[in-house]
């Protein structure tokens, strides 16, 4: 009896020792993952009424700590609210943190690794915690212009990069919202407040990404730009080749077609170039060229260009991956190969797409950061610019540019055209079902020789009249803004 | 092994030191609460203090005249523990709230119960003569909360509670003790006919079919527990407690193999037959999936802020009065683990589950120490209860199992469990006291003894009387 006295209180001390280890994963191995999973409030709760730093955009703060009330001595504030909701999101008690103020919400409250020294020293001056604070690489600006190029009730996003180091110039999309709203410390209200705001179609606060780099939309004919890459870099075609163009390529194992666009002047040839092709954007030579090279060369190009990844963690923004579906027939690839179907992209990758071309075929790593300071101006990082991947060769990406050029110079993307510069550019027109309605594109940068800018719209639901007014003409003006600069 | 050749000693001067030190842990701990908060050290708080000092001294003192032997550790550690509970009990009252006075009231009654039972029964052997009775008054301990009129109905969905006048009560905690009586009772009687008819199949021995009564009575009861009073933690504490009684008994890990079996398929069934369990293991298993995060009731929002919790206290602790067990609901009783890792830090919570260890196994040694084989079933299966209790409470809140609806002895707010643990507690004593005592001279190990001031003790009804020289031959 006494044997099995002691292995009964060999098993208590077993499941003991099972006990002692599950303590110690949750409160020392696994507890970083537990302290920064985004519903775990305790950190915001512990500093949510300390100072934080500001958000600074050109020397102004875009999102800042005003003096609140007794029961808590700060209030977070959105100057300029709905130009800059979608980077810098809201800081509430109830809905916790979006954009950057949840991506750089350790710096901010002043929390980081970073700060350690300065908290140190806050401490044994007695003064009150303060935040660093994070200048963005955005431009006033051209921000308030491109918010602006997109009308009131108009659904839209526009990115605006600089090609050459991935800074964002401007990133705006519409519906906006303003975050103070949420940000308020009447909580009562701060909940009705989201509860109306998610009611707008567009908007919902609910998830964390959204707007330019998370909104998943059918690109349309720009991702003929990754077909005409993908052609080139098979070695079966080159800047001379001829590609079919029939005004309707039948689907293979389908009664449907795919037919060039009636309206435009792809149907004056059996053959085109890829200039021509590209000019006036035809259907059917790319979906040949798909269905010539198969979906797995598409989809790897799609890839270099960012498909199916992320964009680094410079961003700060959490993002959305677009999308190129596996696993289509023939009939579904020549339809994706125009970018219709299931295949999704947001703002942010078309606009590194094209920066990527810009950039000789590098794709850099999209940054909004420029530089964090500590509560005493110091610098304690500085964003460099970063090679994210290499997406086309160099020889590519020049044949590209110079077609862009040409679609811009003679064909249906004229209107982005600024006179005395050489813009590259390319539209896109991806039709919504049988609604009529589209989402209309440009993307395009300048100078096409030294490009500086890089510039996506892209406007949803809109009829093909609209698009087009909506979107070259209006790159036009940001290549203009920035370029006088 | 634990017989010593010299003179037992009482150590009650021992005890005496362990116990100022518990109650300068549990007194400490109100202290920081007390002045963390606006009242400061006011007179409540020194009025509750004393009040908690003179019980401790008094069950000091009552061990001192009636069992000098009983084990001088076990006191110190459970006012400790139960000090420590006040403490953040109290912490977590909110203005207006009393639940941490509650707790004290419980707190001394309970201690006055332990008291009592220890003043009274003088010997635990006594209770052997109450085999059937304990079993008929687990049964009605049981079957009360589902009974109309005191039933205090469906709370957070276990039917587990009894109500009278505005007093609530939960006597499936009292249960626990009365079924381990009947278990110790009935097995330290029949252990042989169990232990000698029976079926080897390989290299273990099975029992005979109609010796697996017990057992599978003991299953339908936590299967009740489980269906009627939708209460899965009660029923693996039962369980657990049988199956380590009856182990015990006949040395056969056979019955062990047959009763995971058992309970293993039980919770198999009832995870697809029951809403509430069904919760449970996909609240356990998909707790940081949004829609089981956010699903009310049966969602993992408790068990999740809890580790949020024990996470943001991490090795010390954030400090007592300083954490946000606010976040955590019912942080002071099913979450109050939760509670101790977050303030008082891995550290803190490792030395309160160090407690439990020491505890349990104090028992452990009594049940070694005793004589008779029901003082050893009986200290075996509570000591073992204390464990699996622990096991299970911290288990789930540290999501090594699912979470289920123990209460940790002694540290969570309520006073059944309150009471039932501090019985417990002076059962161990008793035990122990006659474990560490001189050797009884009377060779009737199963017999009450001969020299109580109740006098000879008739055999009871019902009882084997061949066991008491058999269950020598086989200790």
């Amino acid at each position: 009896m006494n044997q099995a006295i002691r292995s009964s209180w060999m098993a208590a001390v077993a499941m003991f020792a099972l006990i002692f280890g599950a303590i110690s994963y949750v409160q020392v191995i696994g507890a970083d993952d537990l302290n920064a999973n985004p519903w775990n409030q305790r950190a915001i709760l512990a500093t949510f009424c300390n100072e934080r730093g500001a958000i600074i955009v050109g020397g102004k703060p875009v999102a800042e700590s005003v003096p609140g009330n007794e029961s808590c001595a700060f209030q977070r504030s959105y100057p300029q609210p709905e130009l800059y909701a979608g980077v810098t999101g809201f800081f509430s008690r109830g809905f916790g943190s979006t954009g950057l103020e949840q991506s750089m919400g350790e710096t901010l409250a002043g929390n980081s690794d970073q700060l350690f020294l300065d908290r140190i020293s806050q401490m044994f001056l007695g003064k009150e915690p303060k935040g660093a604070s994070v200048e963005l690489t955005l431009d006033p600006a051209i921000q308030k212009l491109a918010y602006d190029l997109i009308p009131d009730g108009q659904r839209g996003s526009i990115v605006v990069t600089n090609p050459k180091t991935g800074a964002i110039i401007a990133m705006v999309s519409k519906p906006s919202y303003d975050p103070n709203l949420i940000a308020t410390h009447d909580t009562a209200a701060a909940e009705a407040n989201m509860a109306k705001l998610n009611q707008v179609p567009g908007i919902n606060l609910n998830q964390n990404v959204s707007g330019p780099t998370g909104n998943l939309l059918s690109p349309g004919s720009v991702f003929k730009l990754i077909d005409t890459a993908a052609a080139l870099n098979s070695g079966k075609y080159n800047k001379d080749s001829e590609l079919p163009n029939p005004s309707s390529l039948p689907l293979p194992g389908s009664n449907a077609s795919l037919p060039n666009y009636a309206g435009g002047n792809c149907n004056v040839r059996e053959t085109a170039s890829f200039a021509f092709a590209l000019e006036q954007s035809c259907n059917t030579p790319f979906a040949s060229i798909a269905l010539d090279l198969g979906q797995d060369a598409i989809r790897e190009q799609a890839e270099k260009f960012g498909f199916g990844e992320t964009f680094g963690d410079q961003l700060k923004l959490q993002q959305a991956k677009s999308v190129f579906p596996r696993d289509l027939d023939q009939a579904q690839l020549a339809q994706s190969s125009v970018g219709q179907r299931d295949v999704k992209a947001t703002p942010l990758q078309i606009n590194m797409m094209t920066a990527a071309i810009a950039n000789g075929g590098v794709q850099m790593k999209p940054n909004l950061v420029q530089t964090v300071r500590a509560p005493d101006l110091r610098v304690i990082s500085e964003t460099k610019p970063e090679a994210l991947r290499t997406s086309t060769t160099q020889p590519i990406a020049s044949q590209i540019t110079e077609w862009m050029t040409s679609a811009v110079d003679n064909g249906i993307a004229k209107g982005a055209a600024v006179p005395g510069v050489k813009v590259a550019g390319k539209t896109g027109t991806a039709e919504l079902g049988d609604s009529g309605l589209n989402n209309s594109w440009f993307t395009g940068f300048a100078p096409a020789n030294d490009p500086q800018v890089a510039v996506t719209i892209v406007m949803e639901r809109v009829d093909v009249l609209s698009g087009a007014q909506l979107t070259s003409p209006n790159a036009k003006k940001i290549f203009e803004a920035v370029l006088n600069k | 092994m634990i017989q010593t050749e010299t003179a037992p000693k009482p150590r009650r001067n021992v005890e005496l030191l362990l116990i100022v030190l518990a109650l300068a842990v549990g007194i400490g701990a109100s202290a920081l609460v007390s002045l963390n908060s606006d009242m400061g050290l006011d007179s409540d708080f020194w009025f509750q203090s004393s009040l908690l000092a003179v019980a401790a001294f008094a069950f000091h003192i009552v061990l001192r005249l009636r069992a000098k032997y009983a084990d001088p550790v076990i006191l110190p550690i459970v006012v400790a523990l139960n000090g420590l509970g006040l403490a953040l009990i109290h912490r977590m009252d909110g203005p207006g709230d009393d639940t941490g006075n509650n707790q004290l009231r419980w707190t001394l009654i309970a201690m006055a119960v332990s008291i009592a039972v220890i003043w009274f029964l003088k010997d635990h052997r006594i209770l052997r003569r109450f085999t059937y009775i304990s079993l008929a008054a687990s049964a009605l301990l049981l079957v009360l909360p589902l009974v109309p009129g005191i039933s205090a109905g469906e709370v957070l969905g276990a039917s587990v509670w009894i109500r009278i006048g505005p007093m609530t009560f939960q006597p499936g905690e009292i249960a626990k003790i009365t079924l381990a009586i009947f278990f110790a009772g009935y097995l330290s009687s029949n252990r042989d006919l169990i232990l000698l008819a029976g079926r080897k199949i390989g290299p273990m021995q099975f029992p005979r079919f109609k010796d697996l009564g017990p057992m599978i009575t003991a299953w339908l009861v936590s299967i009740g527990v489980l269906v009627f009073q939708r209460d899965l933690g009660s029923s693996v504490l039962f369980f657990g407690l049988f199956i380590v009684m009856i182990y015990v008994a006949t040395s056969r890990i056979s019955w062990v193999v047959i009763g995971l079996a058992l309970i293993l398929g039980g919770g198999f069934i009832a995870s697809k037959i029951f809403s509430h369990v069904a919760f449970r293991i996909d609240s356990w298993i998909n707790a940081f999936t949004p829609e089981v995060f956010g699903r009310s009731p049966g969602g993992s929002g408790q068990i999740v802020q809890g580790l949020f919790g024990m996470a943001d206290g991490g090795l010390v602790g954030t400090g007592l009065g300083q954490g946000r067990p606010d976040l955590v609901p019912f942080a002071n009783s099913d979450m109050i683990v939760a509670l101790i890792g977050e303030e008082l830090g891995l550290i803190g919570l490792f030395a309160v589950v160090m407690l439990y260890l020491l505890l349990f196994t104090r028992g452990f040694r009594a049940a070694l120490g005793t004589r008779d084989a029901f003082g050893k079933l009986l200290a075996c299966g509570l000591s073992f209860a204390i464990a699996l209790q622990c096991f299970v409470v911290i288990g789930g809140v540290t999501r090594l199992i699912p979470l289920t609806g123990l209460t940790t002895p002694f540290l969570a707010a309520g006073g059944s469990s309150l009471l039932a643990n501090w019985i417990i507690v002076g059962l161990l004593l008793m035990i122990s006291n006659t474990a560490r005592g001189p050797v009884d001279t009377t060779p009737m190990v199963n017999k009450p003894p001969t020299t109580s001031s109740h006098g000879t003790v008739k055999t009871p009804t019902g009882q084997t009387p061949s066991a008491p020289t058999e269950a020598v031959k086989h200790q």
